[in-house]
């Protein structure tokens, strides 16, 4: 079949099943986009290139296949970069597609050249800048492969427009060939049986299961050895609902923002099963005070993950499913011989602290963000594919909607890329038309990406973005109350001056409402889930709300900060409070 | 402690500045680095020298086998690897001097490859410890200008 290059490109993406994609045009991109004119994939035009970047992500994450994004050379690629970052740091499948000046122009400093292959080259899975049109459809095949297997990410694919108009005879390989990438899936063998034994050994286990597990679709197999061998579930950020959070055995999430039962119990295992996590530093704490008395069992598809932070006694090279699904065999088979030990001081200990430090916050004055939360899980009955932005917004959705499944808390967990959740929501809506999806924002979180309200309005994805509005960067403002002497430097976004975001949303078509107290959540949520079309909620929060509980950074994980039990205002980090045990 | 890697990795284009920029981001330091075709024709192998600890060589490794282009790592052991390196030198020489720097080269079993009223350009090969022999032994006379190869290498027998 004799295609020009722009048209094997379309019809590659078909083949990969490509369903949408995300982007805008541009000069050296018209060849691709006329080709795409005439093809039955969706075409979403975002209003900024990062927006698209974004949208290809949450759509990735909803429905766990490969995101798409397109622009054009030059700016619309560095546009990208943000977003490109964002899903390598989160390992979500994605393939971007980016225009190039034309093969005789590189490196002439052409009009609306950037070098993105090389710009991208720290932030991708891996990257091509194709140089012959007969290359096209291995070099697609190629990136969609590498993107969605082994530890996802991101591939960049860079074509330059010369590329688009030449002539090639389009054919398929049957599967890519690339010798010098082959995922492993299968875990060690005896591996595994270390494994079982020390979990059967233990006398206070903990799963610490994150995003990776996720992905591996390996929730079944992760519920079934928490509750076959009744060990309690902690999970990360990008691992909300990869086990139900209202299941007794659920901690909730650990780290920086984490519940105290889960940080307190890492302190106290003497095994951790971390399973598609990566020891972060919003995760440990303190590196070096991190889970002093755990040997530590360490699954990841990723062996450049294992040992990087912290040292694992039992490392497991391997699809999380596969892995555990092997390791519940072994269990199964091994249980009779080993002598158990006691577990019932180390389960009654957990259940004094559930009882003891649940999350809480002052709710008697003026409307916490934390309601609003609490208001929006009980309404959605905890179904709602929820989105988020960075900060304070992100740490309440996390603490107060609890997940039952996984693929419905979409966040941008590694990056930390403020404006992320609002476009990622019209991706993951896109993609999953028949739920409910919500992004859960901050003021200053929205306003980064807003004029993607647009994008959703035309677009028909009937978004509802919940502002938590504080009228400051919260976090940043939070940590300036903490830690630099309540000097709010540049934080201040001052609310009620300017945007008026209600009036902004009416002014996109979509619907504003405006909720100033408690007694209006109830129904401007409803109201929002009601109407088909995006609807934003402005949630004027009491201002200076903060997240609690915290541990400080570069604080070890039992010095925790800032609730009920340890009001701030008497612990500051300077005054090093006792260890709680 | 030093480690000499053989990578080999495909002939593709932006391999090595995929390699370098790793190196650069995770901050490891390359002391040396030699890039070359092999016997076959689509593969080539660099020969990287870093200084790191053991943890560090080991997430070194880790992610350069992440490179999709990187087909094998091989962390060569001195004792069971061949290495050598080459080094030209262009030494000043004079008529007093010149016999005697000649001699200094044949010692050394390099092989002069070009010659000048003022100087001569010296070709020699070895491990790392001879070469830095026979720089000490000719500064003396004063080297010009010098250049080394990087270290290349290979595992022993079969």
């Amino acid at each position: 079949m004799k295609l020009n290059g722009a048209k094997a490109l379309v019809k590659s993406l078909e083949d990969e099943g490509t369903e949408i994609i995300f982007g805008i045009p541009g000069g050296v991109v018209l060849p691709l986009f006329d080709a795409l004119y005439d093809s039955k994939m969706r075409k979403v035009l975002t209003r900024h290139e990062q927006g698209a970047a974004h949208a290809a992500d949450g759509y990735a994450r909803a429905t766990g296949r490969v995101g798409v994004c397109i622009s054009t050379s030059g700016p619309g690629a560095t546009n990208l970069v943000t977003g490109i970052a964002n899903a390598y740091m989160d390992s979500v499948p994605m393939v971007a597609i980016t225009g190039q000046v034309a093969s005789n122009l590189i490196g002439t400093d052409a009009f609306q050249e950037a070098d993105i292959t090389g710009i991208t080259l720290p932030i991708v899975k891996h990257n091509y800048l194709i140089k012959n049109p007969a290359d096209i459809p291995d070099i697609v095949q190629e990136a969609f492969y590498i993107a969605r297997t082994g530890r996802p990410g991101p591939v960049v694919i860079d074509v330059p427009v010369d590329v688009f108009r030449g002539d090639m005879s389009y054919s398929r390989r049957e599967a890519p060939e690339l010798r010098g990438y082959r995922p492993t899936y299968k875990g060690h063998k005896k591996q595994i049986r270390i494994a079982a034994r020390a979990i059967l050994e233990a006398a206070k286990p903990v799963l610490y299961v994150g995003g990776g597990a996720i992905t591996a679709g390996a929730s079944p197999e992760l519920k079934k050895l928490a509750v076959e061998n009744n060990i309690y579930v902690t999970h990360t950020l990008m691992g909300k609902g990869v086990f139900p959070e209202s299941h007794k055995l659920s901690l909730g999430m650990l780290g920086m923002h984490g519940t105290r039962t889960a940080n307190y119990a890492m302190c106290e295992t003497d095994l951790i099963i971390a399973i598609g996590v990566r020891f972060d530093d919003r995760i440990t704490g303190k590196l070096s005070e991190f889970a002093p008395k755990a040997k530590v069992v360490h699954i990841d598809i990723d062996p450049a993950e294992i040992s990087k932070n912290v040292k694992a006694n039992i490392p497991i090279v391997g699809d999380a499913k596969q892995v555990l699904k092997e390791l519940n065999g072994v269990l199964k088979e091994i249980r009779a011989e080993v002598e158990s030990p006691n577990r019932k001081p180390w389960n009654s200990m957990i259940e004094e602290w559930k009882a003891k430090f649940p999350l809480t916050y002052e709710k008697n004055s003026g409307l916490k963000p934390q309601f609003v939360v609490e208001k929006i899980y009980q309404i959605t009955k905890g179904d709602a594919i929820i989105c988020t932005e960075v900060g304070q917004n992100q740490m309440w959705a996390a603490q107060y909607y609890k997940m039952e499944k996984p693929r419905r808390f979409i966040t941008s967990g590694g990056l930390g890329t403020m404006g992320f959740g609002f476009p990622a929501s019209i991706g993951a809506q896109l993609g999953k038309p028949k739920d409910l999806v919500i992004d859960i924002a901050g003021d200053g979180s929205f306003q980064m990406t807003m004029q993607e309200m647009a994008t959703a309005v035309l677009e028909g994805a009937p978004v509802k973005v919940a502002i938590l509005n504080n009228g400051y960067l919260g976090m940043v403002r939070q940590w300036q109350q903490l830690f630099y002497g309540r000097k709010y430097s540049s934080s201040c976004l001052r609310r009620g001056e300017s945007p008026d975001l209600v009036a902004l949303a009416e002014a996109f078509g979509a619907k504003g409402i405006l909720v100033t107290d408690a007694d209006m959540v109830e129904p401007a949520v409803m109201e929002a889930i009601e109407s088909d079309c995006p609807v934003l909620i402005d949630f004027h929060v009491d201002e200076e709300e903060n997240v609690y509980p915290m541990v400080a950074p570069g604080a070890p994980l039992y010095d925790m900060i800032g609730d009920m039990l340890y009001p701030v205002e008497k612990i500051h980090p300077e005054e090093a409070e006792e260890p709680f045990l | 402690m030093k480690h000499t890697l053989s990578v080999l990795v495909e002939n593709k284009p932006g391999v090595l500045a995929r390699v370098a920029e790793l190196f650069a981001r995770r901050g490891f330091n390359i002391e040396s680095l030699a890039v070359g075709t092999t016997e076959k024709l689509d593969i080539s192998r660099m020969t990287i020298v870093v200084d790191v600890e053991e943890h560090s060589l080991e997430q070194v490794r880790k992610q350069l086998h992440k490179l999709i282009n990187i087909i094998e790592i091989i962390d060569l052991d001195p004792d069971t690897s061949v290495a050598r390196e080459m080094v030209l030198a262009k030494i000043k020489v004079d008529g007093d001097n010149r016999s005697e720097v000649i001699e200094i080269v044949g010692i050394f079993r390099g092989n002069i490859v070009d010659v000048s009223r003022e100087s001569i350009v010296v070709e020699v090969t070895g491990n790392a410890s001879k070469l830095r022999a026979f720089e000490d032994l000719l500064r003396p006379y004063g080297i010009r200008e010098l250049v080394r190869t990087g270290k290349v290498a290979l595992p022993r027998g079969k």
